[in-house]
């Protein structure tokens, strides 16, 4: 990410937002806000003293998915990209109360700027590469297994924050009250494979669920049981992972985790979580008496996803993820031409597929820049100016303004025509044909 | 035996890849659906419909993109007014309105075109001929 942001041919803008596009391809004319950060990045350097000073602390962060707090100016993460941190106006005491400015008064280069204003940015481009990622299946719509309600039942990434080095508890694998758990079940498919939730498989669940069994035996040897539906592990080197865990003395239980709850029935389950199974090899319902439970939650379109498809003109696909070209044969483009999708937007897939898919989008945009030229669809829209009245609803139906009244006859930009045809179901007098798609021509295919 | 000979005008970028799936799902269903591409289902004027049961079409299926995803934006909103306003003149005509059937069928709805074709070939099936109509 360094190199990307030292990289001279790469412009990144970022606490920014799409706010609209228009054109074609070869020529997008895109608006972006440039939302105000009230910090100039021209002078800061990144050397963190003002987050280090604010006195607004214990601000939930995000990253750390509400485990690890933050200060009102902050960097979103150890390793961001401008390393420059942004005034969060909410809880910033001086935007709230008119007080404080300390980091203002300390920044060695003078960097803050309270007045800092949005900006409209508008940029011409010829291609767009949509990557925007996705959510994780919020928990809480499946209460059964006590997210929020319960305490020590984690979502995957809570557990991935906890069990980082540089996360809020050092790496340390620790329950709500401080103590270090002796037993933690992963319960995998929370929210996927499941027609109640989402029906498709997330992927990367499988992988991952194994990577916490593995660091959870090393770290504190707690005993670990992974309830599964199937093992997914489909990648290279992926299976072999799967059976170095099966060494690992981890216990695989097939059946999907059904419950979590505090409820003991006898002394062994007091004060501990109870997931309840049913252990499909055995043919047996079971009872898990364990200290920490991780719900393994897919991965789920972003949920502004809608008005991003709208946004850049993409159809979504039954499960909500950005709709591609063609499964097989056009995994990166869209039915709009010049816009391209890349990585989990477009499905749900682990690091080394987004990588991949990255790499084919860029190279699909390249090639359309070398090109230099775009062939058009020959299928457009042509007026018989003998036959046109000039009445106009060609005009009004046309969605791109591609058809014009010039000396009160009907004219079609050819670049603008899509080939649509919406014009032809207008015209009355059958003025306006669409080449290749005449009447005449449909009424041949019968 | 009377088998209906039903016209669809199908867009290129929602229900004509939906109809695509259907077939690469080996999903079975009727046959007697003639399907004609046409780029957006905006394309469909009441004339040619009007035409293709002229030429002799048992029932007329147009189908395109939801609402918020036509490939062109509104063209599908076109439609959506266009052919309600045509059946009422059907009906008018004399004709049974229910020869013409509108969807909405994305890409991803395989199942979905299977079951209205069968549906829809079934109504048309429990209908005289158009032959018999237009004599």
């Amino acid at each position: 990410m360094v190199s990307v942001g030292q990289h001279e041919n790469i412009e990144i803008l970022s606490f920014s937002e799409v706010e609209e596009v228009s054109g074609y391809v070869g020529n997008f004319e895109v608006k972006v806000r440039k939302k105000a950060r009230y910090v100039k990045e021209e002078l800061c350097n990144g050397c963190g003293l003002c987050q280090e000073k604010c006195p607004a602390r214990n601000i939930p962060s995000e990253f750390d998915c509400g485990i690890g707090s933050r200060k009102a100016i902050y960097m979103p993460f150890p390793q961001a990209i401008p390393r420059i941190p942004v005034i969060d106006k909410v809880n910033c005491i001086y935007f709230q109360k008119g007080r404080c400015r300390a980091c203002e008064k300390l920044c060695p280069r003078e960097a803050v700027d309270f007045e800092q204003e949005d900006r409209i940015l508008d940029l011409e481009v010829g291609t767009i590469i949509v990557a925007t990622g996705f959510d994780l299946f919020d928990c809480t719509r499946a209460p059964q297994y006590g997210y929020g309600r319960l305490d020590n039942v984690l979502t995957s990434l809570e557990f991935e924050r906890m069990i980082n080095s540089q996360g809020p508890t050092g790496g340390k694998v620790l329950l709500k009250d401080g103590r270090v758990p002796q037993s933690v079940a992963i319960l995998h498919c929370i929210g996927s494979r499941d027609e109640n939730y989402n029906e498709y498989c997330s992927r990367v669940c499988c992988m991952y669920s194994l990577k916490f069994a593995h660091l959870v035996r090393d770290s504190i040897g707690a005993q670990v049981y992974e309830l599964y539906i199937d093992m997914r592990t489909f990648g290279k080197g992926y299976e072999e992972f799967y059976k170095r865990l099966m060494k690992e003395d981890v216990i695989f239980i097939r059946g999907k985790g059904a419950e979590v709850t505090d409820v003991a029935e006898r002394p062994r389950e007091e004060g501990k979580l109870i997931v309840k199974c049913e252990d499909t090899l055995l043919g047996e319902l079971r009872r898990i008496p364990v200290d920490m439970v991780i719900l393994s939650n897919g991965l789920e379109p972003r949920r502004d996803a809608t008005q991003t498809a709208r946004l850049f003109g993409l159809s979504r696909s039954r499960d909500g993820f950005f709709l591609e070209k063609h499964p097989k044969l056009a995994p990166v483009e869209t039915a709009s031409d010049g816009i391209l999708i890349a990585g989990a937007c477009q499905g749900p897939k682990d690091i080394p597929d987004t990588v991949a898919q990255a790499g084919a989008a860029a190279a699909v945009a390249l090639s359309m820049m070398d090109m230099g030229k775009w062939t058009l669809e020959p299928s457009i829209a042509q007026v018989d100016v003998e036959r046109c009245s000039g009445c106009g609803e060609c005009l009004l139906a046309c969605p791109y303004k591609a058809i014009e009244l010039v000396e009160g006859r009907a004219q079609v930009s050819e670049t603008l025509c899509k080939g649509c045809g919406t014009c032809v179901g207008h015209c009355l007098p059958k003025a306006i044909t669409l080449l290749h798609f005449t009447d005449e021509q449909l009424v041949a295919e019968m | 035996m009377y088998e209906p000979k039903i016209i669809g005008y199908l867009c290129t970028y929602c229900s004509y890849p939906g109809a695509d799936l259907a077939g690469t799902s080996r999903l079975k269903y009727p046959p007697n659906v003639n399907i004609i591409r046409v780029l957006c289902s905006g394309r469909v004027s009441p004339e040619l419909i009007l035409r293709t049961f002229r030429e002799g079409a048992d029932g007329v299926l147009v189908a395109g993109c939801h609402f918020g995803d036509c490939h062109f934006i509104n063209g599908n909103h076109r439609t959506a007014k266009r052919i309600p306003i045509l059946k009422k003149i059907l009906e008018y005509a004399g004709m049974e309105p229910q020869r013409l059937r509108l969807e909405w069928i994305s890409a991803s709805e395989g199942e979905r075109f299977a079951e209205v074709v069968e549906e829809f070939t079934e109504t048309i099936r429990g209908l005289p001929p158009m032959k018999e109509v237009l004599r």
